[in-house]
């Protein structure tokens, strides 16, 4: 240590005190977020800095939890079962069929497994936004727009996740599956006992990253739904912003629903961050 | 595990990557056979196990893309089916009243073009700068409490871009928070996302240009040059901190793991050898990050061109902040126009896939592991 001079005190100082302020500029708007979701409306409105509620008022939070409110547009509590139902279905879906899928093409010798890698290496520069119009096209013409199959049926899989998968697989040792194969087993029992507990990194990053996909998904639900029976929180909240509310900014009671939005995933995340790498890499490509 | 057990498997594995190698002569005849079966059972079981995928993939995704195609050169309204008899064939007008013809649909893509450009221009440097910086700083082995800031800068990547647009909606109402702050130093801040002034155009006017000159009246793409060089309006500039503020918590996470690749010996000896801060960063650090830094350039880039959601939010206020994007469900779900719709999706396609053709090419493939 005594040798390494090259951090003087005070720059050491200056270092801490920029990365202090930069971090507090990184929360303040949370910080924002939960001062105002427990203000009264009008005290939100014009006094929107104050990081102390005055007077405290839980209008907001009640009207999103359903509680003494009366459900019709917001009704948030049924989003929120929405968004659960949707998101977990989604997640193992992506889980069971990305990673058969991953394996496939990672291990199993098929005829056309170049060609079917060349298709998923191709989908995966789809970009979502194109996707909108025809995905729309699609579900209507199967019947299934407006419906919790439509929502789910299309996203149960995807590109990027099968991608991750193979990734994941190609690193475990092909000594483990010949030997399994030798004893007797079977193709699905070999990958079921044998290869998947070995790419448990794998599944859960899968697994964050799917429930966060599905969970934040906005765009696709937006168009695959209309009616407030099927809104998740995002299609919900985004209906509220854009004006579904009769009367007034209501900014506490938006800004609570954000919140709610925003927690589930935020709790799953810094649990399980340390699994979270460079994989999250695949993800930031397709947004 | 013993000697004799691990070349005992690595002949295995070696014999299974080549049939009927000099080292299958040295097993029994046995395990030939059973390679044999074994392939007939993989190429039913691989097929079994990426058809659910695939099938989705197919019915979902590349099928929806041809019909996409299609209805880019029809007129069809999103009412009946795409194929019925009410549904013409419009050959190329579609993308010709976006393109060349003039009119609203061409004034409004120009404009969205426009904007959307402007939006790359500045998030792209500024959230890759940010992310690096950030990156830098969180790096420094003498760095107490690491693991906080680093998840303070991540947390705003991992929140639903609705939610936080909400919040960013609040914070730059007209009596917002961001509003109040600069009232301190006595700037009255605009109404930011209800105005739809250009920031360049905004300061040419107060430094006395009040109007345009006449070369900038030439139209291009619907929009005079004049308005091509507005600059982002001040409805554009909130969406661009907001994606600047969302998105270099992530980038952040890749220079972080690039990082762990630079010998620290690397670093120590140029500090050895004298080099200040700054020297280092520009000689030592970044030439070792040139492979990230081009990837997240290049990630930003499609990223920044596909912004949606937080435009659904803002851009009914402001007309300002349409993007491409937006326009193509604007003019499909709120006007009926699906072929115009169409064609704007299919032109944002091609774009989004020349750039990742483009990246494929300067980024390496095991970066992106």
């Amino acid at each position: 240590m005594s040798t390494r001079t090259y951090r003087s005190p005070r720059r050491q100082l200056l270092s801490y005190a920029l990365l202090i302020l930069f971090a507090a500029l990184f929360l303040l708007p949370f910080l924002l977020q939960i001062a105002n979701s427990l203000k009264t409306d009008g005290d939100a409105s014009s006094n929107g800095l104050s990081l102390i509620p005055h007077p405290l008022s839980t209008a907001g939070w009640q009207q999103v939890l359903g509680v003494g409110g009366t459900p019709g547009v917001t009704d948030f509590p049924r989003w929120f079962v929405n968004s659960v139902l949707v998101s977990v279905l989604i997640t193992a879906g992506r889980v069971f069929l990305d990673s058969l899928a991953g394996y496939a093409l990672a291990r199993l010798q098929f005829r056309g497994r170049r060609l079917v890698f060349g298709l998923i290496v191709a989908t995966l520069m789809v970009p979502n936004v194109a996707l909108l119009i025809p995905q729309f096209l699609v579900i209507k013409e199967l019947g299934i727009f407006n419906s919790y199959p439509g929502m789910v049926l299309p996203m149960l899989t995807d590109a990027t996740g099968i991608y991750m998968m193979r990734q994941f697989f190609m690193q475990v040792p092909v000594v483990l599956e010949e030997s399994a194969r030798i004893d007797g087993a079977g193709t699905f029992t070999t990958y079921w006992r044998v290869v998947l507990p070995m790419v448990k990194p794998g599944i859960i990053t899968l697994t964050i990253l799917s429930f966060q996909g599905a969970w934040n998904q906005y765009a696709f639900f937006l168009v695959a739904t209309v009616s407030p029976q099927y809104f998740t929180l995002t299609t919900g909240l985004a209906n509220v912003v854009n004006g579904g509310l009769s009367a007034g900014n209501q900014f506490p009671l938006k800004l609570a629903a954000a919140m709610l939005t925003t927690v589930p995933v935020a709790i799953l995340f810094f649990v399980f961050q340390r699994y979270l790498r460079a994989s999250r890499f695949d993800a930031a490509v397709k947004g | 595990m013993t000697t004799p057990s691990r070349v005992g498997t690595e002949a295995l594995a070696a014999s299974g990557a080549k049939p009927g190698g000099r080292l299958g002569v040295l097993r029994l005849p046995r395990p030939g056979r059973r390679r044999s079966s074994a392939t007939a059972g993989q190429n039913a079981g691989g097929w079994l196990f990426v058809s659910p995928a695939l099938a989705i993939l197919l019915l979902f995704l590349v099928i929806p893309i041809c019909l996409a195609v299609y209805v880019s050169f029809t007129d069809w309204s999103g009412l009946t089916s795409p194929f019925g008899p009410t549904v013409h064939g419009v050959g190329l007008s579609n993308y010709a009243s976006l393109v060349t013809q003039p009119g609203l649909n061409q004034q409004l893509f120009g404009t969205s073009v426009r904007d959307n450009f402007y939006y790359v221009v500045f998030v792209v440097p500024l959230q890759t700068a940010l992310a690096l910086w950030l990156a830098i700083v969180v790096n420094n082995r003498f760095l107490k409490g690491r693991g906080l800031f680093r998840l303070a800068f991540y947390f705003p990547s991992v929140t639903s871009s609705v939610a936080i647009t909400t919040v960013f909606i609040f914070l730059f109402q007209g009596t917002g928070a961001v509003n109040r702050f600069l009232s301190f130093f006595g700037v009255k801040g605009p109404n930011w996302l209800y105005d739809s002034r250009g920031i360049f155009n905004t300061l040419f006017y107060n430094l006395g240009m009040h109007n345009p000159p006449a070369w900038s009246n030439h139209m291009f793409l619907g929009i005079s040059v004049w308005q091509w060089l507005a600059g982002p309006s001040f409805g554009m500039c909130v969406l661009i901190i907001l994606a600047t503020w969302t998105t270099s918590g992530t980038f952040m996470l890749l220079f972080l793991a690039a990082m762990q690749g630079i010998p620290a010996d690397v670093e120590e000896a140029s500090e050895i050898d004298g080099a200040t801060s700054w020297q280092r960063f520009r000689r030592v650090t970044l030439p070792m990050l040139r492979p990230v830094v081009v990837l997240v350039l290049t990630l930003g880039l499609i990223g920044t061109w596909q912004v949606f959601d937080q435009v659904t939010l803002v851009g009914p206020h402001n007309p300002t902040t349409y993007t491409p994007a937006y326009l193509s469900y604007y003019l499909s779900f709120q006007n009926s126009q699906f072929g115009q719709g169409a064609a704007i999706a299919f032109l944002l396609f091609v774009l989004i896939v020349i750039l990742t053709l483009l990246q494929r090419r300067f980024v390496k493939e095991d970066l992106t592991r």
